[in-house]
């Protein structure tokens, strides 16, 4: 009898689980396309929840920020921001983007935000002619596959890894060069760039796990101090950054540490120490945002309670965009897509202006120098040369 | 495997569940009479894709964040996953931790020979792929059978872990394999409609959805077959005992590898529905999770049992993306972030409430039943 | 391959293997008690290690003390260390009982088929570590800088720091102390007549369900320790710190011989050594992938690992 009672409420309690999942739902697809500047949705795509998230939300904040900056001088609910949270993953990323295309309201994307997802999603956004702009994912290729929506709103691998170099050659005169990466698209990508660049003087390479996949970085660590380099690059995210960093302070070596824009977030400083962590040099394919950027990042701040990081900044600018494209009376994705091929904007983080495969225009290509401070915050150092 | 013993006498439930009496009701059929029911399930499973239409019913079903249709799609190829993975710790009883690796050999094979940025520049269309991408996945489950076969239950799980891993690392660090670059422009399955737009393009899941059923129903089928035949009987000796079945004269190694061979061609099959759909390959799929997430789909939908296997395998890939677009009752705030951790909450109720599995294979709980008594009396 | 590399290294990679691989065999502990009573894969486990460098660090945290903060004297590091400690032992061994109580004994009530536990296993190990990835946003907890690293070896270019030696040596002793414990005390009988076998023990008396929660007690303190070892070494902790480290300590249980106390110390030490080789020699993307060969290659001339399995009869 009791078996049965317990059977029963478990029942009960699975049913229940489906149940309320399925009551609350938030449907809420009204149909009211109006013509004017409100009623249209600018879509987010990246990874919200996973292993990879703290990126994908840094995007998603500046994005939401510029939107509710907008929707403040045009009426609350004016434009709506939808989230599409492809978790990072490649795997899960074509049923995300097809669920995105069939929002007829959605006018352009910010995002994807990593190389790996964009490839899985970018067809179906060009298959469906959605312009997106995308604040993160770097990997030269994307650009090559004749997808007509494709901006981005960065500078490339190509144009990043040379700077590092020759910062690493001119600025820090060092001879002995160490390079690692994280096997992604973007780390890997990178580290090649810089090898290439600095050629015989890097005295020894190394591949680690991706973040998330490894945090015990001893071998690694072990394989830098005993190649007495006294500059070590790593291609890679913030967080295997500093958790290099602070494992090779733990171990004693006193070099300089260097990293790509993915490392340019208070997130390194957070994972290494602000001890171990000064000192470090960062890369921004973009004008330092504290140079142009006005309240960016005091409003930034403000409203989410933390630091803008990496690509927030971008990714504000790119929402910014595309409210400065519905402003210009562009409410269809065609002529959305059109007004980005002209387009010559001013944002916070930088000047943009695409070329006909949806890079960033080459003049507009500016490759800064971030030195980490004491207090564990990337401060403008120089601009450098990326050729 | 392992064996976990209750001394206290268990005061076993009646089993009177209902989808029992819907079983015995069911197979007490005339066999025409469940044709038709047969027929008329698949017929409605073709018709899923369409759910969203029905009226009351159907937008409680279909998930929200993610497109119905890839959600199909998506399920069809873990439902592929689970009933191979199926074979292996269902029939056979042996503990695989790292199925998802025949499921990458698939998909990497189909990649190199298929993709513009393979090394070999073959540039295969996708059908062409197929039988060559089963064949090595078959040839892997052969590979990693053979070393591992003398060891047993957890052991042989490590083992399968291990394999998985070797798999996934090498393909983030082979340079061949491309890592995290990964393979674009993989092709998709041929076809194309009267006015010569593909049939498989990019923008609806459906077709792929459709192939995707297809495929499950004709395993399924091969499966269902093999489990009653000869090759059947002998796995069900090993599971229940080895030694035992040694003695009786049944060769254990031969069908252990069978067990691994068709789990992986089935498993590589997967992988190559996948590598059609996606158009995009890396090696950031392949990952534990994934391999761990499909075995708790065979376990909790009834190890030992197809339909149980399947109903597991789409509940696994079902559930996570059913609780996207969720809003909770108080705060109306998106719960995206617990999607997991409901996830795994409704793994531990649906286990402690049906610890054979939602669909218990029939023969299973027998023989637990009968394991149970041995133990009982004291 | 990089062979003069390797030679080169061979000193350093060894001792940061053994400081790695000390880690690990306190982590294997908890697999191996469990395993060698129950016959069951606690996976929930990692989530136990994990918890435990969480309490650390808010204990470290309830002092003041954040990773910024400076390296206070050698006295209140040694009772900061202590309170660590306690405070990691606490939980571990807490939380450890706890998915006992809610995913496994109502399971064992049922009779449920040994798979089943395994299953809830993940989900509980899912549960936890979604639950703290949610409260923590996902973010790394950094560690203070409590031991300021120093060289106390020096051979060569081998070097040995404090707080590698401070790691080998606790896990040392603590593998000691446990050793004893299961051996020598009235209750490590009862463990070891469960594990030998359980309904004979039930019958002679002992109280089968309060071992089983004392066997998970034992490796939640165990993982406890490591978990304090673990964030002094790594500098920060996440959400699903367990996971990986969980793989490699399963693997290193498996390797001593599952259910084998010192099977695991063993196990732990020589995984630690050759993925530190195995990363001198072929690039630490590698390292994995050699230790998951070696243990192919071990288990196949010794099908239940270096050591043999069996908790009942470790004292043979």
């Amino acid at each position: 009898m009791r078996q049965g009672l317990v059977r029963a409420l478990g029942g009960v309690a699975v049913l229940a689980l489906v149940a309320g999942a399925a009551a609350c739902n938030s449907t809420s697809k009204t149909s009211s396309s109006s013509s004017g500047k409100c009623g249209h949705d600018i879509a987010f795509f990246g990874a919200l929840t996973g292993s990879e998230a703290n990126l994908g939300v840094n995007i998603e904040q500046g994005a939401e920020l510029a939107i509710d900056q907008y929707n403040q001088k045009n009426g609350a609910n004016c434009i709506k921001i939808d989230k599409f949270d492809s978790q990072g993953s490649e795997q899960l990323a074509p049923g995300v983007a097809r669920n995105l295309v069939t929002n007829k309201k959605i006018l352009g994307i910010v995002g994807p935000a990593f190389s790996g997802e964009s490839a899985a999603a970018d067809p179906i956004f060009d298959q469906a002619a959605i312009p997106l702009i995308t604040p993160s994912a770097t990997n030269p290729t994307l650009a090559t596959k004749g997808w007509k929506v494709f901006h981005r709103a960065v500078a490339n691998d190509q144009a990043q890894g040379p700077a590092v170099a020759n910062y690493i050659t001119n600025v820090l005169k060092a001879q002995k060069v160490f390079v690692a990466d994280d096997q992604s698209a973007y780390g890997a990508g990178l580290a090649d760039q810089v090898k290439a660049k600095l050629g015989s003087s890097v005295v020894g390479t190394d591949k680690t796990g991706a973040d998330g996949q490894q945090t015990d970085f001893s071998a690694t660590v072990q394989k830098i101090v005993s190649s007495g380099a006294t500059a070590f690059f790593y291609g890679g995210y913030y967080t295997n950054s500093g958790l290099l960093r602070k494992q090779l302070t733990q171990a004693g070596w006193k070099g300089t540490q260097l990293g790509g824009d993915g490392v340019n977030d208070p997130g390194y400083a957070k994972a290494a120490g602000n001890a171990a962590a000064a000192g470090s040099v960062v890369t921004l394919p973009a004008q330092p945002a504290t140079k142009a950027s006005g309240d960016f990042v005091s409003q930034y701040k403000a409203k989410w309670g933390v630091d803008a990081g990496t690509y927030s900044d971008v990714a504000y600018d790119a929402a910014n965009m595309f409210l400065q494209g519905i402003d210009a009376g562009n409410t269809t994705t065609a002529k959305m897509n059109t007004y980005l091929s002209t387009v010559n904007y001013q944002g916070v983080a930088n000047s943009y202006k695409f070329t006909s495969t949806g890079e960033l225009d080459p003049s507009l290509l500016k490759i800064w120098a971030f030195k980490v401070d004491a207090n564990g915050v990337p401060q403008p150092d120089q601009e450098v040369p990326s050729s | 495997m392992t064996t976990l013993q209750e001394p206290t006498p268990v005061e076993t439930p009646p089993r009177k569940a209902r989808s029992f009496q819907l079983r015995g009701w069911f197979s007490q059929l005339p066999w025409p009479a469940r044709l038709v029911i047969i027929l008329a399930v698949l017929a409605c499973g073709y018709l899923l894709p369409y759910l969203g239409d029905v009226p009351v019913i159907g937008p409680q079903i279909i998930t929200q964040g993610i497109d119905w249709p890839s959600a199909l799609f998506n399920m069809s190829y873990y439902v592929l996953l689970a009933v191979g993975l199926n074979v292996v710790v269902g029939f056979a009883g042996m503990l695989d931790l790292g199925y998802v690796g025949f499921f990458a050999v698939g998909t990497y094979t189909v990649a190199l020979l298929c993709s513009s940025d393979s090394v070999l520049h073959t540039g295969w269309p996708w059908l062409a792929a197929v039988p060559i991408a089963i064949a090595v996945a078959m040839v892997s489950g052969l590979i990693l059978g053979w070393p591992t076969l003398r060891l047993r239950g957890d052991y042989l799980a490590i083992v399968t872990l291990g394999f998985a891993e070797i798999i996934r690392i090498t393909a983030d660090s082979a340079n061949f394999l491309r890592g995290n670059r990964g393979f674009t422009d993989v092709p998709h399955p041929p076809g194309s409609h009267s006015d010569g737009s593909p049939i498989f393009g990019v923008v609806d899941a459906t077709p792929y959805f459709w192939l995707g059923l297809t495929v499950v129903i004709i395993a399924v089928l091969a499966l269902r077959n093999l489990d009653r035949s000869r090759v059947g009987r002998s796995w069900l000796a090993i599971r229940e005992d080895e030694e035992a079945a040694e003695l009786m004269g049944v060769r254990t190694i031969k069908y252990k590898l069978w067990a691994f061979a068709i789990g992986a061609a089935v498993g590589g099959l997967g992988g190559v529905m996948f590598a059609g759909e996606q158009g995009f390959v890396n090696s950031a799929t392949f990952v534990l999770q994934f391999s761990i997430l499909v075995l708790g789909g065979v376990v909790m939908g009834g190890s030992g049992n197809i339909p149980g296997a399947i109903l597991g395998g789409a509940l696994i890939s079902y559930i996570p993306d059913r609780l996207r677009g969720i809003n909770d009752p108080i705060f109306h705030t998106d719960l995206y972030q617990f999607r997991f951790l409901l996830f795994g909450l409704a793994i531990i109720i649906i286990m402690i409430f049906r610890p054979q599995g939602l669909i218990p294979s029939r023969r299973r709980s027998m023989e637990l039943k009968d394991r149970a008594k041995e133990v009982a009396p004291q | 391959m990089n062979f003069s590399g390797l030679i080169h290294n061979l000193g350093p990679l060894t001792i940061t293997g053994l400081a790695q691989g000390a880690i690990y065999a306190l982590f294997a502990l908890g697999y191996t008690l469990v395993y060698g009573v129950l016959r069951l894969i606690n996976f929930a486990h990692s989530e136990v290690f994990m918890m435990g460098t969480y309490a650390t660090l808010i204990t470290w945290g309830f002092f003041g003390l954040n990773q910024n903060s400076a390296t206070p004297g050698l006295g209140s590091v040694l009772g900061y260390l202590v309170l660590g400690l306690i405070a990691a032992i606490i939980m571990s061994g807490v939380t450890a009982v706890v998915i006992e109580f809610v995913a496994y004994r109502p399971l064992r009530r049922r009779n449920a088929p040994p798979l089943a536990f395994l299953i809830t296993a993940i989900g509980a190990s899912t549960v936890i570590s979604e639950a703290v990835g949610v409260a923590t946003h996902r973010n790394l907890r950094g560690v203070p800088p409590l031991i300021k690293p120093a060289t106390v070896v020096h051979i060569g270019n081998t070097t040995i720091t404090n707080l590698q030696l401070l790691i080998i040596l606790l896990a040392l002793v603590m593998m000691a102390v446990l050793d004893v414990f299961i051996n020598r005390t009235r209750l490590g009988r009862g463990v070891r007549a469960v594990a030998q076998n359980p309904d004979g023990a039930a019958l002679m008396g002992v109280n089968k369900n309060r071992v089983i929660s004392l066997v998970f007690l034992l490796g939640g303190l165990m993982a406890g320790i490591a978990a304090v070892m673990y964030v002094l070494k790594i500098g920060d902790t996440r959400y699903d710190a367990g996971f990986n480290l969980g793989i490699s300590a399963f693997t290193a249980a498996v390797l001593g011989g599952i259910g084998n106390l010192r099977g695991a110390l063993l196990g732990g030490l020589v995984l630690g050594v050759a993925e530190n080789w195995g990363a001198g020699l072929f690039g630490t993307e590698w390292h994995q992938v050699v230790s998951f060969v070696l243990l192919i290659v071990i288990l196949m001339f010794r099908p239940t690992g270096l050591l043999g399995e069996s908790l009942g009869r470790a004292r043979a």
